[in-house]
């Protein structure tokens, strides 16, 4: 099988990291070969975050490179917007439509773009932009929106409601685990906008 | 059971497998990991050293005992520990001993690029370079055998994406060695001119077996190709980036020891190829090496001694066209890291902008209070160079500039290498004033424990340093602690302090905002109604207040209620 690449993007804090982690788990429990990338350090505070997961019958490099990703999920709509020229022609762009205005915005050196899921629906890409955040306050914390983002992407994947509950039981602290499933199963049934 | 490990996971892995029983480190991004993880390993005595050379010293002491024994840094963390690893490659070891060190090309978090192969060659110590998880875990085994053989330290070289990368592994039993007796060898072990003399050509020596060894070696292997019209030499994640690029089209020697490097092996494919070209991050390290040995190779003239590559590098490069995806027509504005909402270091940085002062600041979160809107460093070399670098500042500073430059370095970074500087600040009697920024973590890479938190790696609690008697001790009379919350009181001390004609130090003290056992007291509410919209407020940077409409708007989700904003409002608008 040719490698498949999927880059996850967003802001650092937003729970990046445990999205990929679950799905290393699930993609090596198919017997994939599978790499996942992560940055740590700086990009931890409020910065752009970056992580890449591949996966196939061999997988070398552990970086997505440009015109590669044949999906990016991406935690928050700017950061979509940021990572266009990481996608293949035609690939696919999960988004949570939330908006956090990054420090330059803040401070008025820059504006937030205006209008960017009309204008990434223009790239040839499909655009699957929902907002996560509302639906993750739903089931009582803002926290859960990688959940609700997960939940969205099984639509993509092959695996079984068993598989993907076993691999959320295995990443998320027992304290919090209804809220998530609940977050999961939300992001599942929403539909597409 | 096939896992998925991050790099410096399975590093951590490989040690406990082959028996290491003693680790000491001082984290350092993108190294950090393996020591925390090595830690849950209740076998594995592991600990957070003051600093690198400690860290080493320490090590070498646990081999030397007997034990096998490993120590983590980043790539400048070596600069501080080469001391010790000189001199060490003269004395060999007793047990096993591995210094990882981790470099960071692309600079994700850091302050140079240096290439750490450099030190391999110049100590004369042999390198391994993992080019992923399950080299990593192999090759830390590998280390410990050839430490072993060869009486040697040996360096294991990671880089950001080895070290942060996962990929699959399959782990093994642990199997610890026998301890081994440690005798009395002076002529080993005391490196004074007379026996340093005798040791030096069985360094030499040492290198010569090496190589014959490299020369055999199953991690430098040969790869066949298809086309040889291209044969590539390389390492570490570069080798990934071409076996990416180009799967099994061209020949590839992959080199797992980097140093010392074989020279037959090279020859030989070489003369496989038409045309030999190195793959390799940073500096020229490997095709340095082939040049030397009068063959004619491609590697710097193609890909650059700047940041990291990838396999469209590598393609790009080798003549193959790669096509990015679109972009969108518009600039989209940059998202860099800032200090968190609720960070002890902003309203600090903010009264130090207020008094105009010249900031000489050092490695951590506050490195932050470097960029805009607070703009409040005027320096950053490296760990302790604040305090060492201000008393020279002032020293050579004339009455006109005197009490306007302090030095800020945080908790970790004063036992570092800090305290030598105050050392130096005492004892040769500077006007100085320092400002240790106590947020009672190691915050920048992740939340360690260091000597000042009065708990140890393993989370036991343990010695706590008092920073104010350490500062009293060295000689420092003025000594005083504040709150960085409270910016009245900060102001008032900070210029009691400059004006002083002694050397003084202000102790900032409040715990990290994102530490656990930290409560906030909630959000804080903005009154549309009070507020001028005249933007105070905007001047400490905080990522929870931003403009809407003219009106100061707090972000509920990321306000901890720290209280700073509402002390720059004239308004009344936030409380």
């Amino acid at each position: 099988m040719e490698t498949k690449n999927m880059m996850i993007v967003g802001v650092g804090g937003q729970g990046t990291l445990l999205a990929s982690k679950l799905l290393g788990r699930l993609l090596l429990g198919k017997g994939f070969d599978v790499k996942v990338s992560e940055v740590h350090g700086m990009s931890q505070r409020g910065g752009s975050v970056v992580t890449y997961v591949r996966w196939g019958d061999r997988v070398c490099s552990p970086i997505i490179d440009k015109g590669e990703a044949d999906c990016i999920l991406s935690f928050e709509l700017l950061e979509a917007a940021r990572y266009t020229d990481f996608l293949k022609p035609g690939g696919r762009i999960i988004v949570n439509s939330q908006q956090i205005n990054p420090m330059p915005v803040i401070a008025g050196a820059a504006v937030y773009p205006e209008n960017l899921v009309e204008k990434m629906s223009a790239l040839d890409a499909k655009v699957d932009a929902f907002d996560a955040l509302s639906l993750a306050e739903e089931v009582g914390s803002s926290k859960a929106v990688n959940l609700v983002l997960m939940g969205r992407l099984a639509r993509h994947f092959d695996f079984t409601q068993e598989e993907w509950m076993e691999a959320i039981e295995n990443s998320v602290p027992s304290k919090f685990l209804e809220m998530n499933k609940k977050a999961f199963a939300l992001g599942q049934r929403e539909m597409c906008s | 059971m096939k896992t998925l490990m991050l790099g410096n996971e399975a590093v951590a892995r490989g040690l406990y497998e082959a028996g290491c029983s003693f680790v000491s480190s001082y984290p350092g991004t993108p190294s950090t990991e393996i020591t925390e993880c090595v830690a849950k390993y209740d076998e594995v005595y592991a600990e957070w050293a003051p600093n690198e050379k400690v860290a080493l010293e320490a090590a070498f002491g646990a081999c030397l005992r007997g034990v096998r024994s490993f120590c983590a840094m980043k790539h400048v963390g070596l600069n501080v520990a080469a001391d010790p690893l000189f001199t060490i490659s003269y004395t060999g070891v007793n047990a096993g001993l591995i210094i990882g060190v981790a470099d960071d090309a692309g600079m994700h978090s850091s302050q140079n690029e240096q290439d750490s192969r450099h030190y391999a060659r110049a100590a004369k110590i042999p390198m391994l370079e993992p080019s992923d998880s399950a080299e990593a875990l192999a090759f830390a085994k590998l280390a410990y055998e050839l430490s072993e053989q060869f009486d040697t330290a040996v360096l294991m070289k990671m880089c950001t994406r080895v070290s942060h990368s996962q990929s699959v592994v399959e782990t093994e039993e642990r199997v610890v060695p026998e301890q081994k007796k440690y005798e009395k060898n002076p002529a080993k072990y005391i490196m004074m001119p007379a026996y340093a003399k005798k040791k030096h050509p069985m360094v030499e020596a040492r290198t010569k077996a090496l190589t014959a060894w490299a020369e055999t070696a199953e991690i430098n292997r040969i790869e066949p190709g298809q086309d040889t019209s291209v044969g590539i030499i390389t390492s570490s994640t570069c080798y990934q980036y071409v076996k990416e690029a180009y799967g099994d089209t061209y020949p590839v020697l992959k080199l797992g020891m980097i140093w010392p490097m074989p020279e037959q092996k090279i020859r030989d494919f070489a003369a496989t190829v038409e045309k030999l070209v190195v793959v390799e991050e940073l500096d020229g390290f490997i095709e340095n090496h082939c040049r030397n040995l009068g063959l004619s190779v491609a590697g710097k003239d193609l890909f650059t001694e700047i940041g990291e590559l990838s396999q469209n590098a590598v393609k790009e490069k080798l003549g193959q066209a790669v096509q990015a995806g679109e972009t969108l027509s518009e600039e989209i504005p940059a998202r860099p890291p800032v200090m968190c909402a609720g960070c002890p270091h902003r309203s600090l940085f903010y009264v130090l902008k207020k008094l105009n002062l010249t900031v000489l600041g050092d490695i951590g979160c506050y490195t932050l209070g470097a960029v805009a809107p607070l703009n409040a460093i005027d320096t950053t070399i490296c760990m302790g160079a604040s305090v060492s670098g201000l008393h020279g500042f002032v020293k050579a500073g004339d009455e006109a500039c005197a009490g306007k430059t302090v030095a800020v370095i945080g908790d970790s970074t004063f036992i570092h290498s800090g305290v030598t500087g105050l050392i130096n600040i005492a004892y040769n009697e500077s006007d100085s004033t320092v400002i240790i920024l106590d947020n009672s973590i190691t915050g920048m890479t992740g939340h360690q424990q260091n000597p000042t938190t009065g708990y140890n790696l393993k989370g036991d609690p343990c010695t706590k340093i008092d920073l104010e008697s350490l500062c009293h001790a060295v000689g420092i009379r003025r000594v005083k602690v504040v709150d960085p919350y409270d910016m009245e009181t900060c102001q008032k001390v900070i210029k009691e302090e400059l004006a002083a004609k002694e050397p003084s130090v202000i102790i900032s003290r409040r715990p990290c905002a994102l530490l656990k056992y930290v409560k906030h007291p909630g959000a804080i509410c903005s009154d549309p109604e009070k507020c001028k919209g005249c933007k105070a407020c905007m001047q400490i940077g905080c990522p929870a207040i931003s403009m809407v409409d003219g009106k100061a708007v707090i972000d509920e989700t990321l306000c901890v209620g720290c209280g700073v904003c509402e002390q720059l409002c004239k308004f009344g608008a936030l409380g």
